[in-house]
């Protein structure tokens, strides 16, 4: 069973409908003893980094990190990705899980904000969750505020300056853009993680 | 490098697609749900679906049109049309909605915009702008009420106060040439995209490649919305983005 994490930010319709289509067993819940017993995690996110706060108060924070500690696979969405980081230039005060180092920051004010579109990637050949998405390939974003280029960064991406698209390390996962928005080739990096 | 998007826009009524000419002269054009796979599949990038019924009995299909289209879409997908309050909009973003667009409403009750933004985040809240030149010249009245009644209000002075409050994404529609194909007006949509911050997505006027080529390079536009010239068989969005993309227009191609 995969357990997609509401956490009452935004719209999560999209996502398991998606998965559906895919004919995955999800349950979408905000209830840690369902996370305690997934077999993958996604944590969706679209919205207000401060959302993540919610996380935390109810104990669901906890829960990830134990299923992550397992090596339970966990994909994080948009500012579910930015939530790995430590933490976001968009609410200071709210810490991410820190599973990755660096803090996500906001864009430069000489370009439009927020990055909304399809952009393209540049991909790592290394990645499980990117298996069969060429170079090149678009995808669609939406978002203010973005992850820096680590170590696990798998995909970059461009726009005023390049940030990462995609982290992947282990049983971790990270995307900013939205699969379940970006047509046949989002819908492949979903099954590509359900498969895992 | 980020795209510039092609969005195709059905406008629904009593759950069936209709086109009209600067905002009358409705032609039946199809199946919404049908119509929004064949235009994701022909590589739009994004879908619209904008309610214009005029009376509660056709609106009340609404959900169950946004539900059938957005069961077979994996792009992003718009509502728009009749969305008065809060709770309109949950309604339609629990059919399925990714976006939802708001128009009149906001003009009378600009704290919606916030509202709805708070719940499902600034990049869910698109404000449409319907728009018309003053006397012909470069200035523009933002008009409500699909286009019958003249708000007083400087469009772009408009759409700057939508931004500031959460809006994020302005939808502009040129009254003068919705329906027309005789070209975007890209007089408004620079003057609105030089005043924002925010994605600015043109609709009313386009026709042929040579028209979206100027919105997206003279106007300034960052998506490019259409309807009649998609359903009626003008324009595949595919040949569009194609020779879109043979003039130099960054776009999603192939899809």
């Amino acid at each position: 069973m995969i357990a997609v994490v509401d956490y009452s930010a935004g719209n999560l319709a999209s996502v398991k409908k998606a998965l559906d289509h895919l004919c995955m067993d999800v349950i979408v819940t905000r209830d840690p003893a369902v996370v305690a017993r997934a077999e993958k995690i996604i944590l969706p996110g679209v919205g207000h980094f401060s959302a993540t706060a919610v996380l935390e108060q109810s104990g669901l924070r906890t829960a990830i990190q134990q299923k992550i500690e397992q090596g339970v696979p966990f994909l994080g969405v948009c500012v579910g990705m930015q939530w790995m980081f430590e933490s976001s230039a968009e609410a200071p005060v709210t810490p991410g899980l820190g599973l990755f180092a660096g803090a996500c920051g906001r864009f430069p004010d000489s370009i439009k904000s927020p990055h909304v579109g399809w952009n393209s990637l540049a991909c790592d050949d290394r990645s499980r969750l990117l298996r069969g998405i060429p170079s090149d390939s678009f995808f669609y974003f939406t978002h203010s505020y973005s992850a820096p280029v680590v170590e696990a960064t798998v995909a970059r991406c461009e726009y005023g300056r390049e940030f990462s698209a995609a982290v992947e390390q282990d049983n971790l996962f990270g995307v900013q853009f939205h699969p379940e928005k970006s047509g046949e080739l989002g819908l492949k990096v979903l099954k590509n993680f359900c498969d895992l | 490098m980020l795209t510039k998007r092609i969005i195709a826009c059905l406008d629904v009524t009593g759950g069936r697609v209709v086109k009209g000419v600067q905002f009358e002269q409705l032609r039946d054009a199809g199946d919404p749900a049908e119509l929004a796979l064949a235009h994701s599949q022909a590589g739009a990038d994004e879908i619209v679906l904008l309610d214009i019924s005029a009376t509660h009995d056709k609106r009340a299909t609404l959900a169950d049109t946004v539900r059938r289209a957005a069961q077979q879409l994996f792009i992003p997908f718009t509502v728009g049309g009749g969305i008065r309050s809060l709770d309109d909009a949950i309604a339609v973003f629990e059919a399925g909605a990714d976006k939802i667009s708001i128009n009149s409403a906001a003009l009378a009750n600009p704290s919606l915009i916030a509202h709805i933004a708070e719940r499902y985040g600034s990049q869910a809240v698109i404000v449409a702008i319907d728009a018309k030149r003053i006397n012909g010249e470069a200035r523009f009245e933002a008009y409500a009420s699909g286009g019958r009644n003249a708000t007083g209000r400087d469009a772009v002075a408009w759409a700057r106060e939508a931004e500031e409050r959460g809006a994020g994404e302005i939808l502009l529609t040129s009254m003068d040439r919705d329906g027309t194909g005789a070209g975007f007006d890209c007089d408004l949509t620079c003057a609105c995209s030089d005043a924002l911050r925010i994605p600015v997505i043109a609709s009313g006027g386009g026709g042929d490649t040579q028209s979206f080529i100027d919105v997206f390079q003279r106007g300034k536009a960052d998506a490019a919305l259409a309807a009649s010239i998609f359903h009626f068989g003008l324009h595949s969005v595919a040949n569009l983005k194609q020779e879109l993309r043979g003039a130099g227009i960054p776009v999603r191609w192939p899809c």
